[in-house]
């Protein structure tokens, strides 16, 4: 789970690490008067969206006067701001953050994240901030220092003063750095964050360490005993099908193409998403409805795919193991009966029950394409896609 | 042969009493898995699905010689359960469990590195649909009768997928020596490579498939491992060409965050390796039969 840059810099701040002064809008008003309260003659409007890169879209603006700070929040509140992150869609910007103006001597950059090989937490750090890691791991790999966290023992002081002096950090703020480092450390631990960044770290010019940016991304099976996370979720920078589908229980990821899916199972889902694609098709989603789907379920999962107005054609996979294929064919014949559905539907069922499942839907008088195997599956629904398409040209 | 169980593996269910772990045991029991008892704090003593209920796996261990395990214990306890299996010295546990904590698998990966290599409890999952030894035992909740006894040793990260895997190589009569799940959490219990150790051991497996996905870097680990230390041949499918990058596709490790774990590219290095790939995810019991062929 992503949250905001607000969010993290004041979980951070709790954990010890400095933070300029700020404080959040949610209208024009709100933001002039958030810059009245902060001393100084410069302020950062930042753009509060689940994404980084937010400054080349145009969603950081810096700002002398309060007219300014007036002028950037009327641009930003209720614009749509499209990083390379984001996607095409893009992201829709209704919180702003007002910041303090921060006098930048020296930019680095810091991480923590879960590093599935070693099955530990890693900590990244370069002196070179302000750039894309990623790009800087391409150019001049030698830049990056990495540290292996022991989890049974915790980061310690001497892995911390090893990345503060990586940082070239003057030995007049180490400790102020080592309390930094461990702080954003037991940030990540004590609530299941997989991901902390922090890109830039600043040494201001007056010799403070500070957290410029901050990015955490929380683990969502942990979510059950972290309340106070859960509560940070913001809905508005999620896709709103996706938010339908955590609350039905279904697992759903929206996509650009034109044929709908609905499968059990993750790995099946995207191995029939590849079936589409190799038969000339695109999948409009990911869906997997999961195990023991009832009708109900069925039948939710039905209008997620179907309220995407770009799909022409939908395709149900299912492979029931502890699911029963009688059981999702009453399913699907419900659900279409329900919806009303006129788009052309093609379904392929294997496993247990599947000969019932089959009686089920020959005899529901729907017309319902059936198919036996993934191949036939995915060719009949890139056919009957592709004739809705000829149809309406 | 197979591989980490058979029909005389004296098998323990981990919350034994609850709904699903009492409807799964049922199964096990109905495909001939030697199911031994279960373990549900505070129901010792109680006898549930005609077999004995222990407090502790420590006592299941003494008093029926449980082996291996097998937990259907919801995830905010499930790593203690897991931990509680090694502790008491089950040879072999497989977790079912989906939503386990990530920093709860890293302190049960921890926990079960303190063990001496020879008395290490193996686990696969969590978050997987178990492993199968196809006419021998289930310690699973997979549909026991699409797979068939045989030669083929199937590693995935998947359940269903797997299932497919099965299907389309029973209905080419193609049989499999023992099917693993090791799920499709960032932090396994085991990787695709280790079992493809113990496959490469086994006498009775000539072929190994690994199907796997997007995200992280066990695929590739398992292919140069493959290349430096396998005689039997290795198919693989991976599965994900259309998933974007920075999106969880269902399994929480299924996500590319960096370099290298897009399908794409997974299937570009194992091809480096040697690997057979097999083009579709329809073509995987094609393309087994392929190789099997040509020894």
């Amino acid at each position: 789970m992503n949250i905001h840059e607000y969010q993290a810099k004041e979980i951070l701040a709790g954990y010890g690490v400095k933070i300029a002064d700020g404080g959040l809008a949610y209208s024009v008003v709100e933001a002039v008067q958030r810059a009245r309260e902060i001393d100084g003659d410069v302020w950062v409007v930042k753009a509060q969206i689940h994404s980084g890169a937010r400054g080349k879209a145009g969603g950081i603006k810096v700002c002398r006067t309060h007219a300014e700070v007036e002028k950037a929040a009327e641009e930003l509140l209720g614009k749509k701001l499209v990083t390379h992150q984001t996607g095409p869609a893009g992201k829709i910007c209704s919180r702003l953050y007002i910041e303090a103006g921060t006098s930048i001597a020296k930019e680095m950059y810091l991480s923590f994240m879960l590093d599935r090989s070693s099955e530990r937490v890693i900590m990244i750090g370069s002196a070179q901030g302000g750039m894309e890691i990623e790009k800087l791991a391409v150019t001049n790999p030698e830049a990056i220092i990495k540290i292996y966290i022991e989890p049974a023992v915790g980061l310690q002081d001497f892995q911390a003063r090893k990345m503060a002096f990586a940082l070239n950090i003057d030995p007049a703020q180490l400790n102020h750095a080592v309390k930094t480092i461990k702080g954003c450390y037991r940030a990540l631990r004590d609530l299941d964050a997989n991901i902390l960044e922090i890109n830039p770290l600043v040494l201001t010019t007056n010799n403070e360490i500070m957290a410029l940016d901050a990015k955490m991304v929380f683990d969502e099976n942990a979510l059950f005993r972290r309340h106070k996370v859960a509560e940070l979720r913001d809905n508005t920078q999620v896709d709103s099908r996706e938010v339908a589908a955590a609350e039905a229980g279904l697992s759903y990821v929206g996509l650009d193409g034109d044929i709908g899916c609905m499968i059990n199972g993750a790995g099946l889902a995207m191995a029939t998403m590849d079936m589409i694609k190799l038969a000339g098709g695109e999948p409009a989603n990911f869906l997997d409805v999961g195990g023991g789907a009832s009708a109900e379920r069925t039948e939710k999962a039905f209008r997620l795919v179907l309220a995407d107005a770009n799909v022409k054609a939908m395709l149900v996979n299912i492979f029931a193991g502890i699911n029963r294929c009688d059981w999702i064919a009453e399913g699907v014949v419900q659900a279409v009966r329900n919806i009303d559905m006129k788009l052309p539907l093609v379904v392929r069922l294997s496993g247990t029950n599947v000969e019932e499942g089959r009686r089920i839907i020959a005899n529901s008088g729907l017309p319902i394409i059936t198919a036996d195997t993934l191949a036939d599956a995915a060719e009949k629904v890139v056919r009957a896609r592709n004739e809705v398409v000829v149809q309406k040209a | 042969m197979a591989i980490l169980i058979n029909e005389k593996t004296r098998i323990i269910v981990q919350g034994f009493t609850g709904r699903i772990g009492t409807f799964h045991a049922q199964e096990m029991i109905d495909y001939g898995s030697n199911v031994v008892g279960g373990v549900t704090p505070g129901k010792g003593g109680q006898t549930h699905l005609g077999l004995p209920v222990f407090n502790t796996v420590k006592e299941a261990v003494k008093q029926v010689g449980a082996e291996a395990s097998i937990v259907f214990v919801p995830p905010a306890f499930a790593a203690d359960s897991i931990m509680e299996a090694a502790d008491a010295g089950i040879k072999y546990c497989v977790s079912i469990t989906d939503g386990i904590p990530t920093q709860d698998m890293m302190t049960v990966k921890n926990f079960l590195r303190r063990f001496h290599k020879e008395e290490r409890m193996l686990l696969t999952g969590p978050n997987c649909a178990g492993t199968i030894s196809p006419g021998r035992a289930m310690l699973g909740i997979m549909p026991g009768h699409i797979y068939i006894r045989g030669n083929v040793g199937v590693v995935g990260r998947s359940g269903t997928l797997g299932y497919e895997a099965a299907d389309q190589m029973r209905l080419l009569g193609i049989g499999i020596s023992t099917s693993v799940g090791i799920g499709g959490d960032p932090i396994p219990g085991s990787s695709h490579r280790d079992i493809l150790e113990r496959l490469e051991q086994d006498p009775e497996t000539k072929v190994a498939l690994m199907i796997g996905e997007i995200g992280g870097p066990q695929e590739v680990e398992a292919g140069k491992f493959a290349k430096e230390h396998m005689t039997k041949p290795l198919v693989a499918y991976i599965a994900g060409l259309t998933a974007p990058e920075g999106r969880r596709m269902g399994h929480a490790g299924a996500i590319i965050s960096s370099a290298g774990e897009s399908a794409a590219e997974k299937v570009a290095i194992l091809k480096e390796l040697g690997v057979t790939i097999c083009p579709t995810p329809s073509l995987m019991g094609q393309t087994v039969a392929e190789v099997l062929a040509k020894m």
